[in-house]
């Protein structure tokens, strides 16, 4: 069982979430390319070890974390609220 | 002669007897027995039959890591297989079974497979199952019936299970696993340093192996030791008969606990056992270590036991084996079993491979009477059903083996090392390495939060495993409380100097020598998966089946590995050891499902109006979580075929009730929620006036449509938007991503409100009538309020007047009212309106009738938008805005979505008049019906609007135009029938919207 500190709820049973997928997206402007856009909705990278990601804690607060996790390990590194942009709640 | 009890000594209590049933005939045994040993006590010795060979087998180990003695225990629905007799906690009224044996274990005509042994060898389902080439497999296939009868453990219950689970969440700082010494400790210091601990034990017995020990603890003899750790730790919630079954992610733990197992008349309300997903903040595992034997002839015979289940049963149980024992070891651990033996007064022989032994220790075996041969090793065991004698031979440097003499003793202990017990720590990935020295695989450095003590960490000696774990517990508190603590660093060890040996074997013999005795596997077999290419360990355990047995390997494995690395010619260390995984022992697949089971298995949606419904004579049918009413039977012979179509006509006639309440419902609030739905939406919303709605359609990032419905507007900042019912939970958490993440600058908010109002759908040529004469305020005439138009009202109820919204939206084609409530209203609002249906000639309807009305209008449902259907499929691509972007405008536009061949939603009807299809069956051209076709039914109806005949909706390559004057034919190869039907178009129903208008 992942264990997901929810800003808002405490360190959590990660079936609380529903996971959204890779949170370094960057989703484009709805009129852009159509090069931008599949990119955005089908190019994934599979990365080995660190990764930040979007979990939604449907059965909590229903806010929309950022969380950091180690692929590799399962390790939960640490997770915040993914309002704001997403380049910010990164670096 | 076998087992039996002895006078005195032992953690049983002689005056309780306990009186159960093995194969039908009445044994007894004491309080504190296990199964095993009040078999053994009562001088049963072959207890089960092997998996391939049906060799008898008997009672080899003292726990979990049991490998012969596996029995079915009680009848009927709680008939459970494969029980380790070994760990059944004896109680009056047991009943036990032998298993996998005609007529019985004693006497089973199933041995005959011991003597086509060389046919069962490692691969025979592989290579036996592929069949003879070129003449078939089916004779084969006759024998693999057979053979698969033959081979085989217990056989479950086919009835579903009678007993309730609990699943309990718990948290702690601390969890100990294991309450051996080492345990104890632990929990013992945790406690003391103001820590929240549970202790888990999967014996019944707490300190099991102290039971009937001798010798002193921290200076306290053995048995006050155990009690005063048991005072102390009255404040932590102890679990005995509670296994860990799996260590997780987070470091969460599972552990099933038997509850009522053991007892005699369990109280009905307690559960027979729990699962308990424990969070703990620190996992101590004190869970010891598993003996192994090693291999030699016949090393799987009644009476052949691990050498240090011999001293639990004779200590612990008060019970041995035979009267005679010959002990064969290559450490020094055996030597205590011998003392115990000798003072038990068993005739007791000790083989130490070892030539020159500890000189304390064989100066204190030969004192107390034991007879020791040096550098000796078992060659075979003498005796079909039980051991009768025992081959001795010697054993040089090399290995060679020189058989010398038989020592006729009835029983053999076998102790070829010891397994710490790793399995959990390993579950969270941490790789075991392999100890050179203490001949055994330690845990790698486990992650944050997980330690190992005791044996479980390598230190047998007890004194310096219970102050390592106290350490532990220390340092493991301290970090707990944000203090940096040192850990212990204990050199494993106090197994004294190990010779590691794996298999005796002698040149130019043959013998038939076991490493997994549940499942047959022997030495020879390992050697033929490394001839054969096996040679990685994970291959090797795949084609042998080494291991995958209900034990899992937890003597055998190490065995096995290390025959392979020596066959393959490389270090253990090199070869490797699988991987171990959850769970540890079996549990019960029921418990994982605790009371989530039958009507709880998932929770049950219910509209307000069901009950008044059901009055009515409504059947219902499941839609997601909730319960629709699905048809409304006049009488006990009305039938779903009989009604749905007069439903659906009262509808067209006059007009009809049918309950909307499932429908998602969202808030969408605030001064940028015409923007946001602008977004979200193919259609415009931005310019939607205060008071009206609005159809819509949403698609998803590729281009494919998401879901539909309408949305009002019901003042500047506040919209109502429905979902399907199918869908309502996926388009609330879209739009809370949407808004979250890419658009966080609107200022908008999206809320659920689905339970919050309960809504009805008044449709046919009298709705308004209805509607009128069920009103105390509120106007919905055509001019105050057209089509697409929304107003507020009153209805009018016995006793006062219920608030209402009302839209003026139409599913079915006619003209309609959605009507909601508050949904504490809905009760009263069905009731209200009923009446007055009926009255005008009209009918409540269900979810058939509404399937019927919107397949003659064409709209479409889940069935059509099912994630790979687009605008233009659905035959909505008019609705798509050029004036604005919206979520998926661009990749819609790909070449692939936009083919003017791609399958378009259509009408379909059967040339014969009569003739019907259904649901699912594919639309093929009359000259290719085969494939995929050219498109496929997503459903059917008998059609009271056209004609009575039966209609299909569905889709078709290239829509209803390209099929004008071509026959079509529905293909239903499954039934095994054809119908030729017209494609028509499927909007033809009131194409200019007159009645939803008039």
């Amino acid at each position: 069982m992942l264990r997901i500190p929810c800003p808002f709820c405490g360190l959590r049973d990660h079936t609380e979430f529903v996971y959204l997928g890779d949170a370094t997206i960057e989703y484009p402007p709805l009129d852009a390319s159509e090069e931008a856009w599949f990119e955005a909705v089908y190019l994934r990278k599979n990365p080995r070890g660190r990764h930040f990601e979007r979990w939604q804690h449907v059965h909590g607060c229903r806010a929309i974390l950022i969380v950091e996790r180690d692929t590799l390990t399962h390790e939960i590194l640490g997770a915040r609220l993914a309002h704001g942009p997403t380049a910010e709640a990164l670096a | 002669m076998t087992g039996y009890r002895l006078d005195e000594g032992g953690a049983i209590e002689r005056s309780e007897q306990r009186r159960f049933s093995w194969d039908g005939r009445a044994y007894h045994g004491f309080a504190g027995d296990t199964l095993a040993s009040a078999l053994m006590a009562s001088g049963e010795r072959i207890l089960a039959r092997g998996f391939k060979y049906h060799r008898p087998r008997g009672v080899m180990a003292a726990g979990p890591e049991e490998g012969g003695a596996l029995v079915t225990l009680g009848e009927g629905a709680r008939r459970e297989a494969n029980a380790k007799a070994s760990q059944i906690e004896l109680y009056d009224g047991l009943k036990a079974f032998g298993q996998n044996a005609y007529p019985n274990v004693r006497f089973d005509l199933g041995r005959v497979n011991d003597l086509l042994g060389a046919f069962f060898a490692a691969g025979f389902y592989y290579k036996t199952f592929f069949g003879i080439s070129g003449k078939g497999t089916w004779e084969w296939m006759q024998f693999e019936k057979i053979i698969r009868q033959a081979a085989g453990m217990g056989a479950a219950s086919t009835e579903p299970d009678p007993d309730a689970y609990d699943i309990v969440h718990a948290h702690c700082d601390v969890l100990v696993v294991g309450a051996g010494a080492a345990g104890l400790a632990a929990a013992e210091e945790a406690l003391a340093q103001g820590l929240d601990v549970i202790l888990a034990e999967q014996d019944f017995a707490l300190g099991p192996a102290l039971l009937g020990a001798e010798g002193a603890i921290e200076g306290e003899d053995t048995a006050a030791w155990r009690t005063t750790r048991l005072r102390a730790l009255s404040r932590a919630r102890i679990l005995p008969r509670t296994t860990a079954f799996g260590l997780y992610d987070g470091n969460v733990v599972g552990l099933y606990e038997k509850v009522t197992d053991h007892l005699a008349k369990p109280d009905p309300a307690l559960p027979r056992g729990r699962v308990h997903i424990v969070r703990p903040r620190s996992v101590i595992l004190a869970t010891g270590a598993i003996e192994r034997p090693f291999a030699f002839g016949d090393n799987d015979r009644p009476g052949v036991l691990l050498a240090s289940a011999v001293e639990t049963y004779l200590r612990r149980f008060g019970v041995a084996p035979a009267k005679s024992l010959a002990l064969t070891t290559n450490n020094d651990r055996a030597y205590d079993t011998a003392l115990t033996a000798a003072k038990a007064g068993l005739k007791t022989t000790l083989l130490d491979v070892r030539p020159v032994p500890p000189e304390e220790r064989l100066a204190t075996a030969k004192a107390a009477g034991v007879e020791v041969f040096t550098g000796h090793v078992p060659v075979r065991v003498k005796g079909r059903s039980g051991v009768e004698g025992l081959e001795i031979g010697t054993r040089n440097q090399a290995g060679e083996v020189t058989p010398t003499q038989t020592l006729y003793r009835e029983a053999v202990g076998v102790s070829g090392g010891f397994s710490p017990a790793i399995h959990l720590v390993s579950h969270r990935g941490v790789k075991p390495v392999w100890h050179e020295e203490m001949a055994c695989f330690l845990a790698g450095t486990p992650p944050e939060g997980i330690t190992l003590t005791g044996a479980a960490a390598g230190i047998f000696e007890r004194e310096a495993a219970v102050a390592h774990a106290r350490a532990v517990s220390e340092a493991e508190g301290q970090r707990l409380k944000g203090r940096r603590a040192e850990p212990p660093r204990t050199r494993p060890g106090g197994l004294g100097r190990i010779e590691p040996l794996w298999e005796v074997r002698v040149k130019g013999r043959k013998l038939k020598s076991f490493v997994d005795p549940q499942h047959d596997v022997t030495t020879d077999d390992i050697r033929q998966a490394a001839a054969e290419g096996y040679a990685s360990v994970e291959h090797m355990k795949r084609y042998t089946t080494l291991g995958m047995a209900t034990d899992q390997g937890k003597t055998g494995g190490v065995v096995g590995l290390a025959l392979l690395a020596e066959a393959l010619g490389q270090s253990v260390e090199a070869t490797g050891i699988t991987t171990f995984r959850p769970p540890y022992t079996p549990v019960p697949i029921g418990a994982f499902a605790g009371r989530a089971r039958a009507a709880h298995w998932r929770p049950t949606r219910r509209t307000p109006m069901m009950e008044a419904q059901a009055e009515r004579g409504a059947h219902f049918t499941d839609a997601g979580l909730w319960k629709r009413a699905w048809w409304f039977a006049t009488g006990p012979a009305d039938t779903l075929e009989a009604a749905y179509p007069r439903e659906a006509a009262a509808v067209r006639n006059t007009v009809g009730l049918v309950d909307v309440t499932t429908l998602g419902k969202i808030a969408v609030q605030g001064p940028d929620a015409g923007e946001f739905l602008n977004r979200v939406y193919v259609n415009g919303f931005a310019k939607l006036p205060i008071g009206r709605c609005r159809y819509g359609v949403m698609l998803r990032d590729d281009g494919l449509v998401f879901d539909d419905g309408v949305t009002w507007r019901l003042s500047e900042n506040e919209y109502l938007m429905t979902a399907t019912t199918a869908h309502a939970g996926a388009v609330l958490a879209w739009l809370e991503e949407l808004l979250q993440t890419r658009w966080p600058e609107l200022r908008v908010h999206v809320a659920s409100t689905t339970d919050q109002w309960a809504g009805v759908a008044l449709a046919g040529p009298r709705a308004r009538t209805v509607l009128e004469k069920a009103m105390a305020e509120g106007d919905v005439s055509d001019a105050a309020l057209p089509f697409m138009g929304l107003t507020r009202a009153e209805i009018a109820v016995e006793g006062g007047h219920i608030p209402a919204l009302i839209a003026r939206i139409s599913f079915s084609g006619e003209r309609a009212f959605e009507i909601y409530v508050p949904s504490g209203w809905g009760d009263a609002l069905w009731r209200r309106l009923t009446p007055l249906v009926e009255r005008e000639g009209g009918a409540a309807y269900g979810l058939e009738a509404l399937g019927t009305l919107r397949i003659e209008k064409g709209h479409v449902t889940g069935a059509e938008l099912d994630g790979r259907t687009t605008l233009e499929d659905a035959g909505l691509g008019r609705m798509a805005s050029t004036k604005k972007p919206f979520i998926g405008a661009v990749l819609r536009q790909r070449p692939a979505l936009t083919e003017a061949e791609r399958p378009r939603l259509a009408h379909f009807e059967p040339v014969t008049e009569g003739e019907r299809f259904y649901t699912g069956a594919i639309v093929c051209h009359p000259e290719r019906i085969e494939g995929h076709g050219l498109g496929w039914i997503t459903g059917v109806t008998l059609s009271p609007a056209f004609e009575g005949r039966w209609l299909g909706i569905g889709f078709v390559a290239g829509g209803h135009t390209a099929w004008a004057d071509t026959e079509l034919i529905v293909a239903d190869p499954v039934r095994g029938q054809n119908t030729r039907v017209r494609v028509c178009d499927p909007h033809r129903y009131d194409p200019k919207g007159e009645r939803m208008h008039g």
